[in-house]
């Protein structure tokens, strides 16, 4: 009973924090319709942020987290302005190609920078000890991951559905040349997405550090778990991402626990059952 | 561009093209041969990948679906030929046949799944298929001897006159007189109606399905040829080195595939062999020196080609001949 309760506590946490960088993701996919494998580049950059100012420079943890965002935005709009701007409208294929270029070359300006060693970002101490939950006591780090992540799915659920950003936004998505016809900014709205998607990454790959360690590898590592996690959940989905990064992060904790011989498999597995079961994703739209 | 031609002059036309480039790719194998002799088992593993980036196009270039996990055939056929060999099945044309045979049977496997999707979630899949057996392969230690690798082949020698000897001079001129056979087939193929309807599924599926045709088998039956030709190029490598790896299933053979593909031109089967040659002839190169620079190398070299080259190298080279002889034209009027 109690290893099945940390399992869950791991599994929902591990979850959230695949939630937090792959929503962001799922949001480039389905309003930009571009295929980002750039992603967890991004969230590594944040990362990497994060480790410098929490750990070298020594400033607090929400600080780095803010400095990691902000930074990592600001690094990601010119690559938007330059690279993404000409891919938009070509193929799957060529977006594929070139977001891995992209991935590459960070992965090798990264390395020369900052070496190839595995980086921490510390923990402040309020995160640091476990909390007691009455019948159970759990890191607080791990409550800490539940919390943004739940918090990050409200709050885009309020941003899309309930501001005047949002109803800008899903008419862009919906019909580009007649919200442009409309008045709508359509360039604009679709650039602030951009720097919402890629600051969520950066934020996700911050608190998501324990789980998904920041090291040079880090984006190739995680980039196809990422991609998987978005079309298992059916892009553009809120509800959907969250459903998908629940199970597949169960199964794969779950997994790691009980086989962990076995590494990978049944996270595959599972991604192969769900995909030929719902050739769209868990709540994707017909496109 | 037109293949489609079937007067009997652009017939003997095409035919005499083809043998052209048939002699050209047994020259330029049989140059690597004497300019290189130190080198013979990087460039036997050249072969054996570009098998590999043939059997891809097969799938990019002519059916336009997105693989990332051709691997799973390429190791399908490595593995199943090293397992036979070990268990006392030498022959190594016999060899070549297995890896074949289990590479299709991949294919078809392979193939029936990733054709349920489209787009992204079909991407998925691809890579989902690849991890998957190479988690199987590494966990079945007892057959595939596991992250050690499989070894303890020793193929008979070739038609039971050439050694596989230490400087791997019969398996370079093994490899490289299947790949000409390979390709002549693949040339044959892509030309036949068949490899035309599956040219047409690519470009407009909604055509091709109003004229009555439907595209699963289609798609399906070349997913079995790319299987069997990964297969081949699997078992070639097993041959070669007698060891067969987990690198030999992965998503990183998949990707670099991809990558070697999209590089000399998609769509395009001498596109194929340019790539691979080109590519693995770099990173033989900078991944010496420093694997982090190579990656930042490959990096840029890919975002060039998505902005400035879409069709890859040959198709730019053609491009180019076509402007020149254009020119040319227009100067001799």
């Amino acid at each position: 009973m109690q290893t099945a309760l940390s399992i869950a506590m791991d599994a929902l946490a591990y979850g959230m924090a695949l939630f937090i960088i792959c929503i962001g993701l799922s949001l480039t996919i389905c309003l930009m319709r571009v295929v980002n494998l750039a992603h967890g580049a991004f969230a590594m950059i944040g990362g990497y942020i994060a480790s410098y100012a929490v750990r070298d420079l020594g400033l607090g943890y929400g600080f780095g987290i803010i400095l990691a965002m902000i930074g990592t935005v600001i690094i990601a709009v010119p690559v938007e302005r330059l690279l993404y701007r000409r891919i938009y409208d070509r193929s799957e294929l060529s977006q594929v190609l070139m977001t891995i270029g992209i991935t590459f070359c960070v992965i090798g300006i990264t390395n020369y920078f900052f070496g190839p060693t595995l980086k921490t970002i510390p923990l402040p101490a309020e995160l640091a000890r476990s909390v007691d939950l009455g019948f159970r006591s759990i890191a607080g780090h791990r409550l800490f991951v539940i919390a943004s992540g739940l918090v990050v799915a409200g709050g885009l659920w309020f941003l899309i559905e309930r501001t005047g950003f949002g109803i800008n936004l899903r008419a862009a998505v919906e019909n580009a040349p007649m919200a442009r016809t409309l008045g709508i900014r359509t360039e604009i709205i679709y650039g602030l997405s951009f720097a919402l998607a890629i600051g969520l990454a950066a934020f996700g790959g911050v608190v998501g550090a324990e789980f998904l360690p920041i090291e040079p590898y880090y984006a190739l590592r995680y980039m196809v778990t990422f991609l998987v996690v978005v079309s298992v959940g059916g892009a553009g989905s809120i509800p959907g991402a969250l459903a998908a990064c629940l199970l597949l992060g169960a199964i794969d904790v779950t997994a790691r626990y009980l086989v962990p011989d076995f590494g990978n498999f049944f996270f595959y597995l599972a991604v192969i059952l769900v995909v030929c079961a719902f050739p769209r994703g868990l709540m994707g739209r017909a496109q | 561009m037109a293949s489609a031609t079937s007067t009997p002059a652009a017939v003997g036309r095409t035919l005499g093209r083809d043998f052209l480039g048939l002699a050209l790719i047994a020259l330029a194998g049989l140059a690597g041969y004497w300019l290189f002799p130190d080198n013979l088992a990087f460039l036997t593993r050249v072969l054996s990948v570009a098998l590999l980036v043939l059997s891809l196009d097969l799938i990019v270039g002519y059916c336009g679906v997105a693989s990332l996990g051709q691997g799973a055939l390429y190791g399908a056929g490595a593995y199943a030929a090293g397992i036979a060999c070990v268990h006392g099945i030498t022959d190594p044309v016999l060899l070549i046949l297995i890896g074949a045979t289990a590479g299709a049977i991949m294919g078809l496997l392979m193939g029936a799944i990733m054709l349920r999707a489209h787009g992204l979630p079909q991407l998925v899949l691809s890579i989902a298929i690849v991890q998957l057996l190479h988690e199987a392969a590494n966990k079945a230690s007892s057959i595939t001897g596991g992250s050690d690798g499989l070894s303890g082949m020793s193929p008979a020698p070739l038609f039971g006159l050439f050694e596989f000897d230490l400087w791997g001079r019969s398996a370079y001129l093994f490899g490289l007189g299947l790949l000409i056979i390979v390709f002549a087939i693949l040339r044959f193929v892509t030309r036949s109606p068949f490899g035309m309807v599956c040219r047409g599924l690519k470009e407009d599926p909604l055509r091709i399905s109003a004229l009555g045709i439907y595209a699963f088998p289609v798609l399906l039956k070349m997913f079995v040829i790319s299987g069997a030709v990964a297969g081949t190029g699997g078992a070639l490598a097993a041959i070669a080195t007698q060891v067969v790896g987990l690198d030999s299933v992965s998503f990183e053979i998949s990707a670099n595939a991809l990558v070697m593909l999209v590089l000399g031109g998609i769509g395009h089967l001498y596109g194929a062999l340019i790539g691979t040659v080109i590519f693995m002839a770099l990173e033989h190169i900078v991944a010496a020196i420093n694997p982090f620079h190579w990656m930042t190398l490959v990096g840029a070299v890919l975002i060039a080609i998505v902005l400035f080259a879409p069709r890859g190298l040959s198709g730019t080279l053609d491009e180019l001949a076509r402007l020149l002889m254009r020119e040319r034209w227009r100067a001799g009027r």
